[in-house]
Parts: structure tokens; C-alpha cells; sequence
């Protein structure tokens, strides 16, 4: 038996070797307690597929996403431009990111910059790697039967029009997905875009996040699925405010194939 | 016969006209007030977009019951106009109903129809108003619509109502007085909305019904030349300029950023990395971001003339929902204001954007622009694609490089993403510890 395998670029292109894609893991993927569980949850999935990738380790930054949405668009080229000679360097093409924040940024705004690649989505990933049969779900894993509601990502859907790939991913679970009202283009944000993440919010009457998991919580779903680090965080602790995280859970998309394939 | 009556409405129509040209290049001024950008890529989308969404109300249709009600509104605004025209050259030539002999039977089918629109028209703006007056539903009741937006909306209300009854008065006493046989009035064997009314005028008698008649016909007329001049007061802009607005739309995924060349010349300097435009120092030093209005570009001026107040971005904005300041109906609102303040004050010679006001600070707070979660909801919700987050996120710039006046936190989370390349603080060293672990474990 071995071990799953987590290659650099360096180390590939030490050995003259070009993964096919490039996972970006992002600043939550490499730090955040919680999110580490997701990112290994994709790598372990990737290497029971048999998917050529690697990762920069230690030479991965920020995107400069937060810093660009706070107003700070010297730091966010800075981070963007630092990034992109990286990228460029090792020549990448195709990059895949758990993070709809860096999915957006690299896809979006590191073009004007002088990057220019592939961009895709875990979700978009998982639901390829199903589709192809590389990816054989039991059906019969914890989840079986359960009713699952998915919330949107801002940067997910209405920025960048992905609604269907994370929901062909849960239905491929053989569970119910159950849609909140607001969904789709009509999605309430987990309340962190933007940079809210890296403050408090303004005075008001309640917190976004306990609005949309109040939502959440009312369709009667057993499992929350999401596919974003900063709404994972939002509706976590939107959970616990309501005292239901014995009943509820929130899972990255992830996690939940990987459960299911039994890794 | 005195040509009278053609000389007053020639008068008339002509200082409408004067008046409309005026108020038409004060606008346009207004707009370009904001800085020069160029959006004409994608020809082919753009006519597209506009002929979906301006034209074919495409983004209203999520909501219906508003949708249904507003469509009667605006076919009946495009088609009654066309008579209209019909109005102005019976007023010019002295004419009665000019059409109606050239047109026949198809002038009667007209009329018909024009006359179920009116009585639609007038079923819509009756609910409008229940639903902003006895219903409140809560998006016209926000706190930014206190006062004259929530009069402005009323009036527009009230106004197409009796401008429809004038037209339905005017037909019914019309008819009345060509089944009597009275000269110059043309029977059409029965109109279906205003032979309703007719007993109402039947018992008068035919002096009275001419007065009435005129009377209505001058009202309608006058009244729609007085209404085209309001509209240019009023938020009621949008039956315009929904349309090169749309045009004008971002295409771009909502979730991009608009670049500043001007920054990525500096942090090239700065990483070392030759420029692919040789560094010719700019001819005018622009400030980072958005203070004022000639700080954003014409699009979100033109934006925040296009705004009918409908208030679907606020009432799906994550910020406003909760109860924070931040309302982007607000923020269109107050770009408007400001253009229409900066206007007023250079036509009367003042000091323009130079009257120690601005946009940011007196009109909108950074308590604001703060709360917004850049989640794109206003965007997406707009029935006419205005896009009040890149106005937000323009004045987030300004903060940010020209007064260091961010909240804490975020200064905070600059800082890490400084020193640690993270926006919390953990050691670029621990970046691939995630990886111990799973490296570890053996393969299932």
C-alpha cells in the first residue's frame, strides 16, 4: 500500500515533469482548521482518480482577492503579479481551486495582469470526474436518502454563472437536494464576500449568516452543503448560533465524495 | 373658423419642445460630468441585451404580479403615444382625428385597443398606488424614499391616471356627439371601454359635450407635453434612458474588477518588471478611486439617472436585509443628487464640484460602503442592469489608497498579506503543513 501523494511544482519540475493541472489550495485551504479537512478531502480524491496535479506548497500567496475588494488595489497587484510570475514560471495551463474567491480572481482579473489560464472550480472538477465514471460513487454512504440543501456562493454563481456543476455533484450522491428560496441567482450571500470575512460587520439587527442559515435550517435539510471556505466558516457558525450543529452539518462538496468513496 | 386654437397649441407645443432641448442638454452634461470611458466592444450583445432587457422587460419577469402590472404601463406608454402623434397634427392643422378617414375600419380596431390599454394603464397605476400607499410594501417605504421620492412616485401615478380618464372622457363625449350628427365628429358604431361611461354624459347637452370634449382633448395633450418635461425632474427618467443603459451594460462576469493600468505601472516599477507601456507619466494626476462624481466613469452617472427608485436591489441586498445602513438604491440615489447639485450649481455660475462637498462624506457614508459584501445580489435584481457595486467598490479604492481610512481590521488584514502573503496571520513557512498529514496516511 502507498501513501497519497502530494507533489510540488518544484519538486515536477525538478524532475522535469508538467502536471496536467495545478491545484490552488488558497489561504483557508492551507490555514483554517476546518478547510484543511476539505483540501485534503480533494487532494485524496485526486490521487485515488489517478489525476495528474500538483500544488505550489510554500510558494503559494494570497490571490490578493480581500485586499482588492477592501479598496487596496496596490496590494492586490502586487500579491496578483507576485502570483502570476510564479505561475508563469512553472508554465501552468489549468488550474483548479476549492475556493470560488481565488476562482474568481485568477480567472478573472489575473488576465489584465499577464496571467492567463484554465480556471475551474472543484465543483466543476468533481462533476467532470463523475461524469467521465472516474469518479464511481457507492450511493449507499451516510449520505443515502438524506435531504441536503446547497447554498450558493456569490462568487460561485452570480459572479461567475456556476449553479449547476454543485448541485449534478450532491444529486450524484443519491440524496434529496432540497433548494432554499433565495437560490441560484437569487442566492443570499453567507455575509464574508467582499472582505467582511476579515471584520465585524456594521451595526444592524442581526448577522447575514444567521439570516441564511435560519433559511437553511427551514427546508428542513439534514446537511448543508457548500462549496466555499469563507461560507463554510459563515454557515458553520450560523449553526451552532442556532443550536442545531448536533443536527445539522455543513460539509464542503468535497468532503462529502470523498465520504462517500469511502476516503 | 379662427386659427386661434392652432396658434395657442403651436405655442404651446413649441415651448415644450424649447424647454425639453434644455433640460435634455442639462442632463447629458450631468452625466458626462463623470470620466470618459469607452464601452462600445460586442456590438451585436449590446443590441441584444437592450432589446431583452429594456425592450423585452426581460429581468422584470421575476416578480410577476409587478411585471404583469408594469407591462400595461409601458405597452400602453409605447402604443398610446403613437396617437399621440395624431394629437399633434390635428392640433397644428385645425383637424379633427385626421387618421380616421384614411384608416377606415382598422382606425375603429385602433381606437378599441388603445381604449383597453388606457383602462389597463389606469387598473395598473390604481394597484401601483394601493401598493405604495395602503399596502406599503416595504421596499417604498425604506427610509431613503421619505419625502420627495415617495411623492415623485405618487405623482407619476396620479398623472397617468387622469391622462388616461381624459383620454376615455374625450372618446365617450366624442361618440356621443357623432351619433347626434353634430359636424366634424365621426361615428365609430360604439368604442368597448368608453361606451361604457356614456350614460354619464348622455343627458348633456351638446355645448356642454363639445367643452368637455376640448376640454379633454387640450388636457391630454398639454398634459402629456407637461408630464414629457417632468419626467426629466423625476426618477421617471428610466422610460428613456433604460435604454442606452442597457446597451451600455457590463458584460463582463459580475465578479471582475475592473484593473487600474495606473497601479500595475507603479508595482511593476516597484517588483522590477519592465512595462509593456513605456511609463509616460500621466497628464493629469487622477486620484485612486472615487471622491466625487467626475471620479467614476459617465456609465455610473448615466446609472444613477436610469434609476426608477424600485427598490429590487435593496430589498435583495444581504447588507440592507439586516439591518445595515447600506442601501444601493440609496447609493444610485445619491449619485444622482450629487450630479443634479455639481449641475445646478456651474449653470448658476457656483463653484461646481469645487463647493467643498462631496459624493463620499456628504452623501454617502464610509458606514456604507463598509457593509457591502460585494455578493452582486443589487446587480443581478436590477430590471435595467444598473450596477451600484462598482460605485461602491470605486469609493472602497478612495479609502483605501488615498486616505488610509479602511476599518481597522481590514488594515490589519493588509498588513498580514504584506508581511505573511495571507490575510491572516500564520508563517508563509506553515503554508503546506496541510499536507503532513495526508501524505502520511495510506491510500484507501
Amino acid at each position: 500500500m502507498s501513501t497519497y501523494q502530494v507533489p510540488t511544482m518544484a519538486e515536477m519540475a525538478g524532475k522535469g515533469e508538467t502536471p496536467e493541472v495545478l491545484f490552488w489550495v488558497g489561504c483557508a485551504g492551507s490555514f483554517d482548521e476546518r478547510y484543511k479537512a476539505v483540501t485534503q478531502a480533494f487532494v485524496k480524491i485526486l490521487n485515488k482518480v489517478g489525476v495528474s496535479f500538483a500544488v505550489l506548497g510554500p510558494e503559494e500567496a494570497c490571490t490578493g482577492d480581500p485586499a482588492r475588494r477592501a479598496g487596496n488595489e496596490f496590494l492586490f497587484q502586487m500579491q496578483a503579479v507576485a502570483n502570476i510570475q510564479v505561475l508563469n514560471g512553472y508554465e501552468v495551463k489549468k488550474v483548479v481551486t476549492a475556493c470560488p474567491h481565488c476562482f474568481n480572481t485568477i480567472k478573472n482579473e489575473y488576465p489584465a495582469l499577464g496571467g492567463n489560464y484554465e480556471v475551474i472550480h472543484h465543483s466543476q472538477f468533481l462533476q467532470q470526474l463523475i461524469n467521465e465514471g472516474k469518479v464511481t460513487l457507492k450511493g449507499g454512504g451516510e449520505f443515502k436518502g438524506k435531504k441536503i440543501t446547497f447554498h450558493d456562493s456569490c462568487y460561485l454563481g452570480r459572479a461567475n454563472n456556476v449553479y449547476e456543476a454543485p448541485r449534478e455533484v450532491i444529486k450524484a450522491l443519491d440524496v434529496e437536494l432540497v433548494e432554499m428560496k433565495r437560490c441560484k441567482t437569487k442566492g443570499l450571500c453567507c455575509g464574508a464576500g467582499g472582505a467582511q470575512m476579515f471584520k465585524e460587520p456594521e451595526p444592524g439587527k442581526k448577522d447575514i449568516n444567521v439570516e441564511r442559515t435560519e433559511e437553511a435550517l427551514a427546508t428542513g435539510a439534514q446537511a448543508i452543503a457548500v462549496g466555499c471556505p469563507f461560507c463554510l466558516t459563515m454557515m458553520t457558525d450560523g449553526v451552532k448560533n442556532k443550536e442545531k450543529e448536533e443536527e445539522v452539518k455543513v460539509y464542503d462538496l468535497a468532503e462529502m465524495i470523498a465520504k462517500d468513496m469511502g476516503i | 373658423m379662427s386659427f386661434l386654437p392652432q396658434v395657442i397649441f403651436l405655442i404651446i407645443f413649441g415651448a415644450a419642445a424649447w424647454f425639453l432641448s434644455k433640460r435634455v442638454k442639462f442632463l447629458r452634461r450631468n452625466i458626462l460630468l463623470g470620466k470618459s470611458e469607452t464601452r462600445n466592444d460586442q456590438p451585436d450583445e449590446r443590441w441584444k441585451t437592450m432589446l431583452l432587457v429594456a425592450f423585452g422587460q426581460q429581468k422584470m419577469f421575476k416578480r410577476i404580479i409587478p411585471a404583469i402590472l408594469h407591462l400595461f404601463v409601458y405597452v400602453g406608454f409605447i402604443i398610446i403615444n403613437l396617437e399621440v402623434l395624431e394629437f399633434v397634427l390635428d392640433g397644428i392643422l385645425g383637424t379633427h382625428r385626421l387618421f380616421a378617414p384614411f384608416l377606415g375600419s382598422f382606425y375603429v380596431a385602433a381606437m378599441n385597443f388603445f381604449e383597453f390599454l388606457a383602462v389597463a394603464v389606469l387598473f395598473s397605476c390604481i394597484v401601483f398606488l394601493i401598493r405604495r400607499n395602503i399596502l406599503k410594501v416595504e421596499r417604498f417605504t425604506k427610509p431613503e424614499m421619505q419625502g420627495w421620492p415617495a411623492l415623485d412616485g405618487n405623482l407619476i401615478l396620479v398623472i397617468e391616471i387622469i391622462l388616461m380618464l381624459a383620454i376615455l372622457t374625450m372618446n365617450t363625449t366624442d361618440q356621443i356627439l357623432a351619433d347626434r350628427g353634430v359636424s366634424h365628429y365621426l361615428a365609430f358604431g360604439g368604442l368597448a371601454f368608453s361606451g361604457i361611461i356614456q350614460p354619464l354624459f348622455e343627458t348633456m347637452s351638446d355645448a356642454t359635450l363639445i367643452f368637455i370634449e376640448r376640454f379633454a382633448w387640450w388636457f391630454h395633450i398639454v398634459g402629456i407635453l407637461a408630464f414629457a418635461v417632468y419626467v426629466t425632474y423625476s426618477k421617471h427618467l428610466h422610460i428613456f434612458l433604460a435604454f442606452p443603459n442597457t446597451w451600455y451594460s457590463n458584460l463582463k462576469p459580475k465578479g471582475e474588477m475592473s484593473n487600474m493600468p495606473e497601479v500595475t505601472n507603479e508595482v511593476n516599477m516597484m517588483l522590477g518588471i519592465p512595462s509593456e507601456t513605456p511609463s509616460d507619466p500621466p497628464s493629469e494626476i487622477a486620484r485612486f478611486g472615487a471622491k466625487d462624481i467626475n471620479d467614476l466613469s459617465w456609465i455610473n452617472v448615466l446609472n444613477a439617472y436610469s434609476c426608477t427608485e424600485c427598490g429590487r436591489c435593496t430589498s435583495e441586498c444581504p447588507a440592507n436585509l439586516t439591518g445595515k445602513k447600506l442601501s444601493p438604491r440609496k447609493i444610485m440615489m445619491d449619485v444622482r443628487d450629487r450630479a443634479e447639485e455639481v449641475g445646478k450649481s456651474l449653470d448658476a455660475g457656483g463653484k461646481g464640484l469645487e463647493d467643498g462637498k462631496s459624493l463620499l462624506g456628504d452623501y454617502i457614508s464610509k458606514e456604507e460602503i463598509n457593509a457591502c459584501t460585494s455578493c452582486n445580489a443589487c446587480v443581478e435584481a436590477c430590471p435595467v442592469n444598473i450596477d451600484p457595486l462598482s460605485i461602491i467598490l470605486q469609493m472602497r479604492r478612495y479609502v483605501a489608497m488615498e486616505e488610509s481610512g479602511s476599518p481597522a481590521q481590514w488594515n490589519a488584514m493588509f498588513q498580514n498579506m504584506e508581511t505573511s502573503f495571507s490575510p491572516w496571520k500564520f508563517s508563509p513557512s506553515d503554508r503546506f503543513n496541510w499536507a503532513e498529514k495526508v501524505k502520511e496516511e495510506e491510500m484507501k
